[in-house]
């Protein structure tokens, strides 16, 4: 297993080129798929594997998003590997596909580059696409860079097929931010990406035509709610399989994952509580107040659904004082979604610290060091002893007001 | 094909379903069952078929069958062809499989049509069937872009001001032929022969076909569970719902009435055209025979008639 580490090959890609080499690698039976900036570009370079014969994908160019969902879907449970790709406006259409991608448990692995949503119209990174799409009953992995969305796709292909889990996952990065930003990427190789993510086995196939299955059934109140309770299992064995894949992928690649990733925060008395690329940022800030002796640290969610609360209540229970930085807002005076979920996970904690949220960079407004040096001063100042009260819970960085 | 030997035939669907007594829909689906030599995948779109006919634990299906959601039968069923193109391509599948998607004509002539478009410009070797009963039956009697006009829906409802449904429904058969698949045609359950031939050409034809059938609602139709047949009868007897099939852009009428019946005595069959015998609605009726007869001259002269 060593030997694929080694023959790695680093290559100059942008967060889109990564996603699709990645597919490219998965080499999925069918993929389904529509476009819509800033994702577009890896259906287009998907399309090229394909007419190039570099892929045995039978192609789907489909006439929208909801139709998208719905062919990768069918195509899931006809008993091939499905794969689709999309960003904001599309994942909103896919909505109700969504959540019926869950509760059929069918195992699709779907690319999400973040974008804000209109209306007014907007094409930049800001996360409240995938944030509306939390409670739909897929898996949700967020990812910092390139690298991190290549590796992510391909453990997602073995975490929604695993026969303990069986459930759809969305894969993010930051629209252009990473989508079209370019990095150096390390890339295994492809046999070693096919060892790693096998067969595809849908244990109620469609196309078994000689054991007919009818899938998609109507289920009232005698048994619906015993579909979403084993769904609602299905989400925490995830928790295991997330790990065990992590842990597996790590072997092959070199590259370790989990639920989140604590950067500097072992004497840490006062956070940031990040996702996506805003990750790589903020460790910049926090090396340098590091260097001015600063206890600061930052914790970067990997794994948002299923959400790793006691994890990070375990984590984050000793700080003084936390801030959540939310690049979406829940419009429910009550703040951003991240802040919501970290918050909530801290209420059994014997030992909370001081909790705020900050909501930034909506519609893809840049988010410098500065910013983020002003958000941990707060956040510092806040854990003092002088600090009186929390003062405002929900405070909006870098807007005009 | 002889009545005896279509019996003999083993059934797809199976009785014990929750249809109406009198409901259309299972004759329909039936026969183009029975027409299919291979195994089949059946798609389905929300509505009272797929409702009455796969209430958990139980399944009247004895054939694989997937429901995801209303508007997109043709979308889903698009992804499983496509992977069983896929999987036939890499040798993981040897066997010859049919493709069928069936929509109410809400599901198809409304809320489906863009993904129904779709498929069939794609190319997708499927079979769309939609068992029209002209309204959205499952919801409780709404007015669809299919629904006659003249007809009592809870949504057109006949009232002083309003005769029932103001518009004539939208000629879908036209506009799938229009797709240049290589065969779209036109039936109804009451013309089992003709209907069966049809589901057979449409399996046959390598790429999408479409078939229109009337199926009666006895319940938004308001008719007697006994009339089902009679009733879609009347429709192609007075021309209201012709027999034809576009096969490779070719149009060609598969029954012609010997004497059409006018349409006023198809509508009386039905207890939603009620109201417009109750009062005076002369010019009504009038402007509905005329607009049916200029439609069948324009379908006479697309089939050389």
């Amino acid at each position: 297993m060593a030997v694929a580490v080694e023959t790695q090959k680093t290559a100059a890609l942008t967060g889109n080129e990564a996603a699709a080499q990645a597919m490219r690698q998965i080499n999925p039976d069918v993929v389904a798929a529509y476009p819509i900036t800033p994702q577009t570009e890896i259906v287009q370079l998907f399309s090229t594997f394909v007419s190039d014969g570099l892929v045995k994908t039978e192609f789907v160019a489909v006439e929208s998003e909801h139709s998208a969902m719905s062919a990768t879907v069918g195509a899931a449970a006809a008993g091939a590997r499905a794969m689709t790709a999309t960003s904001s406006q599309g994942l909103a259409l896919m909505w109700e596909m969504l959540y019926i991608a869950a509760g059929m448990r069918v195992p699709v692995v779907m690319p999400m580059v973040n974008r804000a949503l209109s209306s007014p119209i907007n094409i930049h990174c800001d996360h409240s696409d995938s944030m509306g799409a939390r409670d739909s009953g897929w898996l949700q992995i967020y990812s910092e860079n390139a690298q991190e969305m290549y590796d992510n796709l391909i453990q997602a292909v073995r975490i929604a097929e695993h026969p303990d889990v069986l459930l759809p996952v969305m894969v993010t990065m930051d629209g252009f931010i990473i989508s079209h930003g370019m990095e150096n990427v390390e890339l295994l190789p492809d046999r070693a990406v096919q060892d790693f993510v096998g067969e595809y086995h849908f244990p109620y196939p469609l196309l078994d035509v000689e054991h007919p299955k009818t899938l998609g059934p109507l289920a009232l109140q005698d048994f619906y709610f015993e579909f979403k309770r084993q769904q609602a299992e299905a989400v925490h064995r995830a928790k295991n399989v997330i790990l065990a894949v992590a842990e597996e992928y790590a072997r092959i690649s070199g590259r370790r994952y989990g639920f989140f990733e604590a950067y500097q925060m072992d004497d840490a008395e006062y956070a940031v509580v990040v996702l996506g690329s805003t990750a790589g940022t903020a460790k910049y800030v926090i090396d340098q107040l590091r260097q001015a002796g600063e206890k600061c640290g930052l914790v970067k969610i990997r794994v948002f659904r299923p959400f790793p609360g006691p994890e990070l209540s375990e984590l984050l229970s000793g700080l003084k004082a936390l801030g959540i930085l939310d690049r979406a807002d829940t419009f429910s005076t009550q703040g951003g979604p991240l802040y919501l979920e970290v918050k909530a996970a801290l209420y059994h904690a014997l030992k909370r610290p001081k909790c705020i949220n900050y909501i930034y960079g909506l519609g893809g407004r840049d988010i410098d060091p500065e910013l983020i040096r002003q958000a941990l001063m707060e956040i510092k100042d806040l854990g003092s002893e002088q600090a009186d009260g929390v003062g405002p819970i929900v405070r909006y960085l870098g807007v005009r007001e | 094909m002889a009545l005896p030997d279509l019996a003999k035939k083993p059934q797809r669907f199976t009785g014990g379903h929750r249809a109406c007594a009198g409901c259309g829909f299972p004759v329909t689906i039936k026969i183009i069952l029975q027409a299919a030599e291979n195994p089949v995948v059946v798609g389905c779109a929300t509505g009272c078929m797929e409702v009455t006919s796969t209430i958990y634990p139980y399944t009247a299906w004895r054939c694989s069958f997937i429901h995801t959601a209303f508007e997109n039968a043709a979308a889903t069923m698009s992804g499983v062809e496509a992977a069983y193109r896929s999987l036939k391509r890499q040798g993981k599948i040897d066997k010859d499989i049919d493709f069928i998607a069936f929509g109410g004509d809400g599901g198809t002539y409304d809320i489906g049509l863009q993904a129904l478009s779709g498929a069939m410009e794609r190319g997708h070797k499927l079979v769309y069937v939609c068992y029209n009963n002209q309204g959205y039956m499952n919801t409780g009697i709404q007015r669809s872009s299919a629904t006659p006009r003249g007809a009592n829906t809870t949504t057109t409802p006949a009232g002083t001001h309003l005769p029932g449904k103001p518009q004539y429904p939208k000629d879908l058969t036209a506009i799938m032929a229009a797709h240049g698949i290589p065969y779209a045609a036109q039936a109804s359950m009451s013309h089992w022969n003709d209907l069966y031939r049809k589901a057979q050409k449409a399996f046959a034809v390598d790429g999408p076909a479409f078939l229109n059938v009337l199926s009666t609602c006895r319940l938004g139709w308001a008719t007697a569970p006994e009339d089902t047949v009679d009733v879609a009868e009347g429709a192609v007897q007075c021309n209201v719902w012709p027999l034809f099939e576009v096969e490779n852009g070719k149009w060609k009428l598969t029954f012609k009435p010997k004497k059409p019946l006018p349409v006023a005595d198809w509508m009386k069959q039905q207890g939603r055209f009620k109201h417009l015998f109750q009062s005076d609605n002369t010019e009504l009726l009038e402007s509905i025979q005329r607009q049916v007869d200029e439609d069948w001259q324009r379908l006479l002269e697309l089939c050389g008639e």
